[in-house]
């Protein structure tokens, strides 16, 4: 067999691993790039964590993604299927394959929890009531809240809400589901519980999980691999145990939460004594 | 000089893009009425919320212009010796321009605010995208059923306003000031046709199909903010309010 071929059915083979594929995407706002020539790869079946510090475009590439942006260059995979050129119809079929968890819940503030829930099969599903009610139970029980199934999103605390979510997100029972700053927030109680569901949702589901944070402590007990994104390009991939021994200093600094470095504790100013004597004159 | 005209062109530039949007916008939802009238009990709801919640506010003000229409125009008509005429004067006077006018000018701030602040803090919090993540078209689910509730619900306002308009007229007119009942009514209904009904009516959902598009456009395309929210909320009452205005005057010109 020759080389190519070989290679070519080594790229089919991890092309059928991935489920997401991001291929030297370009993206910028107002004139700032967020990513300049991005690629990176996740793994089907997985719990993969995407990192960086604040502003360096984790949700963004959530966004990309997940369809609600598109490239300005390069291709975003989604089981093969290339996001960026869907239509609305199409992009909404293969968003029934995904689940996202937002930061803050996204919870349908007029609705209580047990409609929150039920919204999508509602919305996708012709089900009678009594199906419904019992798929409903059955996903509020896994996240431990069957028993506020009356409640309203108002009255739930920040991680019920995001349980709820969760919940919800599982409705439809998508292939992948999307975290986007899943502990930002939560008390350590809460935080464990999250962790413990993102870890039982992704093995007792078969299902792929992707985890945007920079909570380095929890992902590092929760991710499979991870890839840290910095300077608009995947600054480091792999275990946790890779990264923190990873000769970047970006990612040294990251890993190990210091204060300055690459990322400097100081936003870009003029000369602070001349600034300062400025002031006097 | 440059710096003005380049300021006269990029606002040009920004309001042609800004029609264009709502246009598009405009066809989006239009093309989402089907489905949403299939929800019936979504539309239901909607026509509820902007329809019945805004009646309280409706017949006061209603009662009112027409108590004030009433003493005005009996001053004027007792003038000139016709004060029978004032049931006729009035009627015209709101069924053809102050009901729709004035009933689209409440509607905007009491449903139209109501809907923009709403659709803006289900976009300020994730809401709507959420709706997008679980593949629900937002227009098809949140704004359809708002937009069909405003359309209907703006006529049937526009139609109590008149009424209790006119017996806010009756009441001062009649009651209050002694013009002859049988001549104030008799002159009315002899004086009031069809035609101007039709036209209270027709300006009732054009101003209801403009001030809730605005309403949802706004609220729907709303910055993500608590202060973009408040400015959504405040455009809305702005652009409807001169919208109204101006359509106003076309549609007076072209049904005289």
């Amino acid at each position: 067999m020759s080389s190519s071929a070989a290679s070519s059915q080594a790229d089919a083979q991890t092309a059928q691993d991935s489920i997401v594929e991001v291929r030297d995407v370009h993206y910028s706002i107002g004139g700032r790039a967020i990513f300049s020539g991005l690629n990176l790869r996740i793994a089907r079946g997985r719990i993969t964590a995407i990192m960086g510090p604040s502003g360096t475009g984790k949700t963004t590439l959530l966004k990309l993604i997940t369809g609600q942006i598109r490239p300005d260059k390069g291709q975003v995979l989604f089981d093969g299927i290339d996001v960026s050129h869907l239509s609305r119809t199409e992009l909404y079929a293969l968003r029934l394959r995904m689940g996202m968890l937002f930061q803050n819940g996204a919870l349908l503030t007029d609705e209580d929890v047990f409609e929150n829930v039920a919204f999508p099969l509602r919305e996708h599903t012709d089900l009678p009531e009594s199906l419904i009610r019992n798929m409903v139970l059955t996903k509020l029980q896994a996240v431990g809240l069957r028993g506020a199934a009356q409640l309203m999103p108002a009255e739930l605390s920040g991680g019920m809400a995001r349980r709820v979510a969760l919940a919800r997100a599982m409705a439809t029972d998508p292939e992948v589901l999307i975290y986007d700053e899943p502990f930002t927030g939560l008390d350590p109680i809460s935080m464990g519980m999250i962790v413990r569901l993102v870890r039982q949702m992704n093995y007792a589901l078969g299902i792929t999980s992707i985890v945007v944070s920079h909570d380095v402590e929890e992902l590092s007990i929760l991710a499979d691999a991870s890839f840290i994104i910095a300077g608009g390009k995947v600054a480091a991939s792999g275990s946790f145990v890779e990264l923190k021994d990873h000769e970047s200093e970006i990612v040294h600094q990251f890993v190990n939460g210091l204060a300055d470095g690459p990322v400097a504790f100081h936003y870009p100013a003029p000369d602070y004594y001349e600034q300062l004597l400025a002031g006097d004159a | 000089m440059t710096g003005v005209l380049r300021e006269l062109w990029d606002n040009l530039r920004e309001f042609v893009a800004t029609v264009g949007a709502v246009a598009l916008f405009f066809g989006r939802v239009l093309s989402q009425v089907p489905r949403a009238l299939l929800r019936f009990r979504l539309v239901v709801e909607q026509v509820h919320n902007a329809g019945a919640l805004s009646l309280v506010i409706i017949m006061t003000c209603g009662l009112f212009v027409g108590m004030v229409l009433g003493v005005l125009g009996y001053d004027v008509l007792q003038r000139f010796g016709s004060e029978e005429a004032l049931g006729t004067a009035a009627a015209l006077g709101l069924i053809k321009e102050l009901g729709p006018v004035v009933t689209a000018l409440l509607f905007a701030g009491r449903a139209g605010t109501a809907l923009a602040s709403e659709l803006g803090l289900m976009r300020a919090t994730d809401q709507l995208t959420a709706m997008e993540m679980m593949a629900v078209d937002p227009i098809r689910r949140v704004v359809a059923p708002r937009f069909i509730g405003g359309v209907i619900a703006m006529p049937l306002l526009t139609v109590i306003f008149i009424g209790v308009g006119i017996f806010g007229v009756q009441l001062v007119g009649v009651q209050q000031l002694g013009v002859d009942a049988a001549s104030f009514w008799s002159q009315m209904r002899s004086s009031v046709g069809h035609e101007d009904i039709m036209e209270g009516v027709i300006k009732g959902c054009a101003f209801g199909v403009a001030c809730s598009l605005v309403a949802v456009y706004e609220g729907f395309n709303a910055t993500p903010t608590a202060e973009g929210v408040g400015r959504a909320t405040t455009r809305t009452v702005v652009t409807s309010a001169v919208l109204t205005l101006i359509l106003d005057y076309m549609l007076t010109v072209l049904m005289l």
